[in-house]
Parts: C-alpha cells; structure tokens; sequence
C-alpha cells in the first residue's frame, strides 16, 4: 500500500483550510496516511487533534524551537527529512504562498520530481498522476514523475471539491524533535494587510468574486463592488486594466500575471475579457458577465450576461441579493 | 561584486495555446516571444543596485534554445554587462532547469545576489528560485516587492495572502525573486538596444557544467484545452428585472447562492 504523506500548514497552532481539504480527501483513497505538521515544541496539540479527527495513520508532529515562524530552509530540511526517513510514496499539500515558497527546495533534497498547483490528482496503484493547469490556465496537462520516491504534489485550493466528512477514530499522535539545518533567512515580522485583518477571503481561495475592469472609471467606483461583495460574502478582484490605471493594487488582479482563480461564482463588472483575464477565472464554476458592449469577448465565457451599465446593474444586485440572501 | 539574473523567455500573454496532433506537447510556431514580464522587474532591479554600487557587475543568464539570446539582448540592452545561455534542451522540468542555472553561476565565480522572477508565465511552476538556491546552499526569499541592500545583508519583503507582508533579513550571497510592483523597469533606448546587438553571448553547454538529461524529473503529456461552456444567458428587461432575474437564476438553476 502506497505510504502517502501531506505536509498540513498550521497558523498559530490551527490547520488551514487547504491543508485539511487535502488530508479529508487523500483519506478516502483507502492508502496509509500520515500528516506532517511543523513548528515549535508545544504548539501543535490543537492541530494534531484536529487532523487525527480523518483516517490518518500517524500524524507527525515536527518540533524544533526555529520553526517558531516559517522559514524555506528550515522547513524544507524538517519535511524532507520525514518524507526521506520514513520512505513516503507520494508527498502532497495544499498550495499556498508557503509551500509554493519551500516544496521546490524539498524536491531537490529528495530528488524528486514535483507538479506545482495541480488540479486533479489520483494514484493508480502506488503511482501518483496529476493534472495541472499551464499558461494561467489557457491548457491542462497529465504529469509523469520519473524522479526518485516520493513522488511530490502541490494542490490548488478547492480543486478536491472542499473538506471531506471526518471519519478517522483518533490516531497516533506522535512528538518528534526534528533537526532544522542550517537557517539563514526567516520571517522575522508579519505586517497583516487590513483586507487580511478584516477576515477577507484571498482571491485564491475564494468561492465568490466580485471583479471590476476599466469601466469603474477611478479606485472611489470600486465602492460599490465592494458592498455587493460585502452582501454576497465575496472578495473583489480587479481586471489588468484597472490595475494598471492604478484603481486596484496588484495583489487583486486576476489573470496571467496576476491570480488565477477558481470559485463558485465570478462576477465581472465592465471586464471585456481579454484572454489574459479569460486564462485567470475561467474555471470558475459560474461566470456571470456585465457589460455595456454586447460583443464583448467575456460573453463568450459566461454563464450569464447583463449588457447595461454597471453603476446602475451593480446596486441594483446589492439590492436584491441582501433581500434574497436575507 | 558579482550579480546575476536568470531570465526565461515565454510567448507573450496574447498568445493562444495549440496542442501539437500528438497531444503531448504544444504547438507554439508562430508565438511571439518575450522576456516573462516578472523577469523584467529582476533585471530592473539587478541594474539598479549596479547603478548604486560602482564596483558590481551583471551577468544575465537564460537556459534553452538559441532564441532565447532574443531575451538576453534585450536584458543587456536595459543595462546588463554580460550574457549567458545555457544550452537546456525544450522538455527540461524546473529540476533540470534550477540545477543549470545554479551550475552555470557557480562556474562564474562567487555570486553577490542573484535575482529573479517569481514565476515564468508559461508553465506557471514557480520552483526555480528556491530550487536554484538549494542547489547554490543559498538563502532565497521569493515574491519580493521591495528589497533594501545593505552591506552583507538584504531585508526583504515578501507578498503573501490577502497583500499581507513577511519581512525577512538575509545574508549575502541570496537569492531574490521579484514581484510584478518591485519597481518600475526601464526601456532601453535605441542605441543600448543596436550596443546589445554586438555584444558576444556566452554560450554554455551542458556538458560544461555536469549536468545530465537524466536529470529531468517530471514531464508532460497528453495536453488539454478547458472545456467550452455550454453557451450564455443573456438576460431581458430593464435593470431592475435583469437583477432580479439574475439572483432567481443563480439560486434555483445555478444553485450557487
């Protein structure tokens, strides 16, 4: 049986959603399951509780006082380690700015091949396949690991369908003091961005997005995207031209160099569709488009389209969803 | 002071995607061919720490085919001293790709920084950057939107969810990845870019550095298009009906609300 381990990101002593849709998920592909949680000795009880509550086998918990606040080198070394040590089959996690950041550093430790922000992944037999998207997103392609075991996975957030039903009966927990290595560079502040303090949604791992495109005309327009994604529970997102015009910053773009997204409903305000933004939000499971001109290319990628003018169809929809919603 | 800045050459964002008749690789004749935009923020600032440190020199290096000498003209017509390409086969993986670059700098002598950008836009791995700094036993701080140099150290900062900032201090030699924000970068002007084009590019094999085609890791096929969707619906009325219609739809039909 294929010995599958997930590397499960925590933030002061919680699992992340992500980590947890990925552990739920890999738990029902009847494999032996072990959760890897790093950070310092004495912090990790309350996510280790929570990822014994899935069929896990072990869930290991890496302890060593550097890993306090994240570093690449240290938690590279700490995973790789593991991975190494206990003769992992297949390495997987979720896809956040972390591990985006460490898991490279992990493949070249263990000189493994690695598919960064897959879409699907499955194993057939103990052999992983995955599937991820290129180009933003304007294709798809199937991944061969010929590296050396285990075979190494990062997963976008919400491509496994969300956090799957807990069925573990309480698993062996296990405290390991694990070696760090050599850390020259780590975190040494966080400065929390207000849309992160008020609890906003990042783009990536949104279910709903409210996006605005040139026609906003300036930053004070957003205003009303904003109440609209406020009702709906959505985070706003921008297309290129706005950012560029400098209504947005350029953390809210969606697109090729910008976000790729992939929620439950997109809704572009005055986006055209230019196939840059197109590649970003395509996947989005509901495409709803407003725009003035009829002939604009995001119609064609939509589900469901408004031509009219978005200062009068964006309050109006505040409106009626807070009513429906209500 | 050495400072080097790795460059990959994508097609540009415009260009749309053809799967070859065999479906295990693209069909990108005819794309147009440009630094990857993240690139062009590393090779800025690479230019601009040259520009306040007289005794620093820079080196760019690309790894693949001969076009990609079109991306290193253009990173020295911007301001860099010299131009390398590794000679990298079109199916290299980031492994491959990481172990050359890191192999080729090394080969040059002992690197200051190396810069780079966040991610190429075409196979969107994002893994060079902290891949090169693992086989250069470098530190490396990625996603970078503003850097300050100081003697032997750089403090970073770092954008990750929701724009929030991680501030990092590291040790020189690094490696640092830019961010689309890190500064502005310039264009050359006409007679940089007709200087570039006398400049000799060094070109390095593989064999030069020691590394192998085994080295590849993982590869591709069977490539896709994403699925169509099944048509719009475009909705009647005036506004107030369009929305209120809109709402009726996404609740019972699309049933996301």
């Amino acid at each position: 049986m294929a010995k599958i381990f997930i590397y499960c990101e925590q933030s002061t002593g919680k699992l992340k959603k992500g980590a947890i849709e990925v552990l739920s998920n890999a738990c029902t592909w009847g494999s032996e399951i072990h959760a890897l949680i790093v950070g310092k000795p004495g912090s990790l009880g309350e996510a280790a509780a929570e990822a014994s509550k899935y069929a896990v086998t072990k869930v290991h918990c890496l302890e060593n006082d550097a890993c306090d606040t994240y570093s690449p080198e240290g938690f590279a070394t700490v995973v790789a380690n593991t991975a190494k040590a206990e003769s992992a089959d297949v390495l997987l996690t979720s896809l956040s700015a972390q591990t985006k950041d460490f898991f490279p550093r992990v493949s070249v430790k263990l000189e493994s091949g690695m598919a960064s922000d897959c879409t699907a992944v499955s194993l057939e037999g103990d052999t992983l396949k995955a599937t991820r998207p290129m180009y933003a997103g304007k294709c798809y392609a199937n991944v061969e690991f010929s590296g050396a075991k285990p075979a190494i996975a990062t997963i976008r957030a919400n491509a496994l369908g969300g956090i799957k039903d807990s069925t573990g009966t309480g698993s062996d927990i296990a405290h390991v003091a694990a070696d760090a290595g050599n850390i020259r560079t780590k975190v040494v502040e966080i400065v929390t961005s207000d849309i992160a303090k008020s609890g906003t949604i990042d783009l990536t791992e949104a279910e709903r997005i409210v996006s605005g495109g040139r026609s906003l005309k300036n930053a004070e327009n957003f205003t009303i995207l904003e109440e609209l994604a406020s009702v709906l529970g959505a985070t706003v997102g921008a297309s290129r031209a706005a950012v560029d015009a400098g209504y947005r910053p350029h953390k809210d773009q969606v697109g090729q160099t910008g976000k790729t997204v992939s929620p439950v409903l997109y809704m572009a305000f005055g986006i055209s569709g230019a196939i840059q933004h197109l590649a970003g939000m395509r996947t989005s499971k509901v495409i709803v488009a407003i725009n003035t001109d009829s002939n604009a290319p995001i119609f064609q990628k939509a589900d469901y389209g408004i031509v009219g003018d978005l200062f009068e169809a964006a309050p109006q929809l505040t409106k009626d969803f807070k009513e429906a919603l209500s | 002071m050495k400072i080097f800045v790795c460059i990959k050459q994508v097609p540009d964002t415009e260009t749309r995607i053809k799967i070859a008749s065999d479906g295990n690789r693209l069909d990108l004749a005819g794309a147009k061919w440009i630094m990857c935009p993240y690139d062009e923020f590393a090779v800025e600032e690479a230019i601009r720490f040259k520009e306040k440190n007289s005794d620093a020199t820079v080196t760019v290096i690309s790894a693949g085919p001969e076009r990609v000498k079109e991306a290193l003209r253009t990173a020295l017509a911007m301001g860099c001293d010299n131009a390398l390409q590794v000679a990298l086969p079109e199916n290299a993986d980031s492994f491959m790709t990481a172990k050359a670059l890191a192999k080729s700098i090394a080969a040059e002598g002992e690197a200051h920084i190396v810069f780079t950008g966040k991610q190429a836009i075409d196979d969107d791995a994002a893994q060079v950057t902290q891949a090169m700094a693992e086989f250069l036993d470098m530190p490396a701080v990625s996603v970078v939107l503003r850097a300050e140099y100081g003697a032997n150290q750089i403090q970073a900062e770092r954008e990750i969810e929701g724009g929030s900032i991680e501030k990092y201090e590291a040790p020189m030699p690094c490696v640092i990845a830019a961010q689309k924000g890190m500064n502005e970068p310039r264009y050359a002007s006409l007679p940089n870019i007709m200087k570039a084009k006398k400049k000799v590019i060094k070109l390095v094999s593989l064999a030069d550095i020691g590394v192998t085609a085994d080295e590849i890791k993982i590869s591709y096929s069977g490539f896709t298009l994403p699925p169509e969707r099944a048509g719009c619906k475009m909705l009647e009325g005036d506004v107030p009906t369009q929305s209120k219609e809109l709402v009726r739809l996404l609740r019972e039909e699309a049933k996301v609300i």
